[in-house]
């Protein structure tokens, strides 16, 4: 099992359209990947669950993935996470 | 008598058919979860087959725009949680199929609902959506659906939902009466776009209306009538013949150029979305003669890129064939808010940040646009404009931007053509006074009335204390018009006109005798105006 904090730096978090990038991403790996925020854990192959969280700016956010690809995935996400732009 | 927002012009008389939101789900034991899982899993799949059907369908009707809809939806339908969450309902609980959806589909829906913003809060009906069309494909009832209605009626529903006017048969559907909506909502647009009689925001006529009464609908008082007498029905049926009459009678000026003492005056239409281009056409519009760039902003949680802006810009001077077009540039601020933005509250936002002083204090938001429209410009005959334009300094800033974005493409090898016009709305008084040195610095004018008339006077129409001072034909706002349109012949360059003055039949003559080169107006006005100038001949 692999985890990661990153910090959300994109003025309007994570909306929509980021959002289902993100799952997009998440779903090209085997691994089971969460998002975890205030304790709690989110599935990021979900949509809903990863807009349900409502991350904003600011806002910490700890990758946790666990499979056989577990440290691709976490790389790969959290490149994507920190190069959210608008 | 019930009133409601005026959100789409026409009368219906007809039998109410009410859809109901809330689908009434039984809750039973099931013995076999596994089976209820299977029976989910198929009517899982069919609903994304019907979905998938819809959306290909919707591209054509409706648009793209709402096609992206389904597309969200499908996402739902394929969300692993949402399903796992339903399935673990059946087999925990030992729930029916049907039940364990409206739970999961309404939590979820809730966690939505709950959210600050305007956008995810939309989403919540989305799921509801996805959720209902389980429901009903599970229980094997698709009676209760916009659909499926058996004969022409008027539609009374807490609201319509994308999916749900996708699947709207016109021929059948009358009117529509919603508890929810206004003018700008989605049901409004699509009703007004597909000519039905509209009265949105009525607030619980689903509670008042019973399925079989007999409704009159104005979608242009916003009035409903339930169960009306003889009389009454008599009256409305009257002013339906009337409007319909006067509007076959409008369409023999469709193909009509207004060609009046020896002068061709332009009669274009104010659009604010890309497929009101339709509608344009449809009347026989000379051109469009303001695209408002803001519902690309405002219908969104973020800001559009520079591709979909390209793609909505490019979409409308395609279709309109060769004939000009006229983009004004974006104009938020004063009562049209981007929540994304974070922008400071201002104790005077109509004398604030707004139009083009935001665009100049947000470079980068400005150039993205400015580099979308010039790409476009490939596709038609463009011409850019800057609203709220209040002196020289401000618009040779606004220019030297427009320079720079057309460097840059030429510097990237981005093709778009330098043949595009350039103008600004003149709708502050000190443009409107310094009119003689703009006019040496641009193509054209368009006098944006509505703020013009505010600024001069001093009112907020808003504000019911004060609202009878708003006088569109106060001398002083007449003396503006002229001064605007001399110096602008004077310098060579003609003058539109697109604020709500240019669809006062009243003032018509009064514009044309000032000398007014072009009339931009909402879709079906522009028919009135051609027949107003009359003086015409008939063109292709």
């Amino acid at each position: 099992m692999k985890e990661i904090l990153v910090k959300i730096n994109n003025p309007t978090g994570l909306h929509a359209r980021p959002a289902s990038i993100l799952v997009k991403e998440a779903m090209k790996f085997k691994s089971n990947i969460y998002l975890i925020k205030n304790n709690k854990e989110y599935n990021a192959k979900s949509i809903m669950n990863v807009m349900a969280m409502g991350a904003a700016m600011g806002d910490e956010i700890r990758i946790k993935a666990e499979g056989e690809d577990e440290k691709e995935a976490i790389n790969s996400l959290q490149k994507l996470l920190e190069d959210l732009k608008d | 008598m019930y009133k409601g927002i005026a959100a789409s012009s026409g009368v219906a008389i007809g039998r109410a058919h009410i859809i109901k939101k809330e689908i009434e789900v039984k809750k039973y034991k099931v013995e076999n979860a596994k089976e209820e899982i299977d029976r989910l899993d198929r009517a899982i799949s069919i609903t994304k087959d019907e979905i998938e059907k819809i959306k290909d369908a919707s591209v054509n009707t409706i648009g793209e725009k709402i096609a992206k809809v389904f597309e969200a939806h499908l996402m739902i339908l394929e969300d692993v949680e949402f399903i796992n969450s339903i399935k673990n309902r059946i087999y925990d609980d030992k729930i029916n199929a049907e039940y364990a959806v409206k739970l999961v589909s309404h939590e979820y829906a809730q966690i939505f609902l709950n959210m600050e913003n305007e956008y995810f809060k939309e989403r919540a009906s989305d799921i509801k959506d996805v959720g209902n069309r389980i429901i009903n494909i599970l229980s094997g009832s698709n009676n209760n659906s916009i659909a499926n209605i058996p004969e022409k009626c008027i539609i009374v529903a807490d609201d319509i939902t994308p999916s749900e006017t996708a699947q709207m048969n016109k021929e059948l559907v009358l009117g529509v009466a919603t508890n929810l909506g206004g003018k700008t909502s989605h049901a409004a647009i699509i009703a007004r776009t597909l000519e039905i009689p509209a009265v949105l925001g009525l607030g619980n006529i689903t509670d008042v209306v019973k399925e079989g009464d007999i409704l009159i609908l104005d979608g242009d008082e916003g009035i409903i009538v339930v169960n009306p007498d003889d009389e009454t029905v008599k009256r409305y049926k009257e002013k339906q013949q009337k409007i319909n009459d006067e509007k076959s009678e409008l369409l023999k000026y469709k193909n009509i150029i207004v060609n009046k003492n020896g002068r061709l005056i332009e009669i274009a239409a104010n659009i604010g979305r890309k497929e009101e281009v339709d509608l344009a056409i449809k009347y026989g519009a000379d051109g469009i003669g303001l695209f408002r760039t803001e519902f690309l902003y405002m219908d969104k949680e973020t800001l559009p890129t520079e591709d979909e802006q390209f793609e909505a810009y490019k979409y409308v001077l395609e279709k309109m064939d060769g004939k000009p077009v006229i983009i004004r540039t974006l104009d938020i601020g004063g009562d049209k808010h981007l929540p994304y933005l974070n922008l400071e509250k201002e104790q005077n936002p109509f004398l604030g940040l707004r139009a083009i002083r935001l665009c100049l204090n947000r470079i980068d938001l400005f150039k993205t646009q400015l580099r979308a429209i010039l790409r476009a410009s490939v596709y038609g005959n463009l011409k850019i404009m800057f609203p709220m334009i209040s002196g020289l300094e401000e618009l040779r800033k606004a220019k030297g931007i427009l320079k720079e974005a057309e460097e840059e493409l030429s510097f990237q090898d981005i093709k778009y053509s330098k043949d595009y016009k350039l103008g600004i709305m003149i709708e502050v008084p000190s443009a409107a006074i310094i009119s003689d040195i703009l006019a040496k610095e641009v193509d054209f004018f368009s006098i944006g009335t509505n703020d013009l008339i505010q600024y001069t006077l001093a009112v907020d129409r808003m504000n019911q204390n004060v609202s009878y001072l708003y006088e569109p034909s106060h001398p002083s706002i007449l003396r503006l018009i002229k001064i605007v349109i001399d110096n602008a012949h004077r310098e060579g360059i003609w003058v539109g006109m697109c604020g709500e003055m240019a669809s006062d039949l009243s003032m018509t003559e009064t514009l044309f005798e000032m000398g007014l080169d072009e009339f931009s107006v909402s879709p079906p006005m522009i028919l009135n105006l051609k027949k107003k100038l009359g003086g015409t001949y008939e063109g292709n």
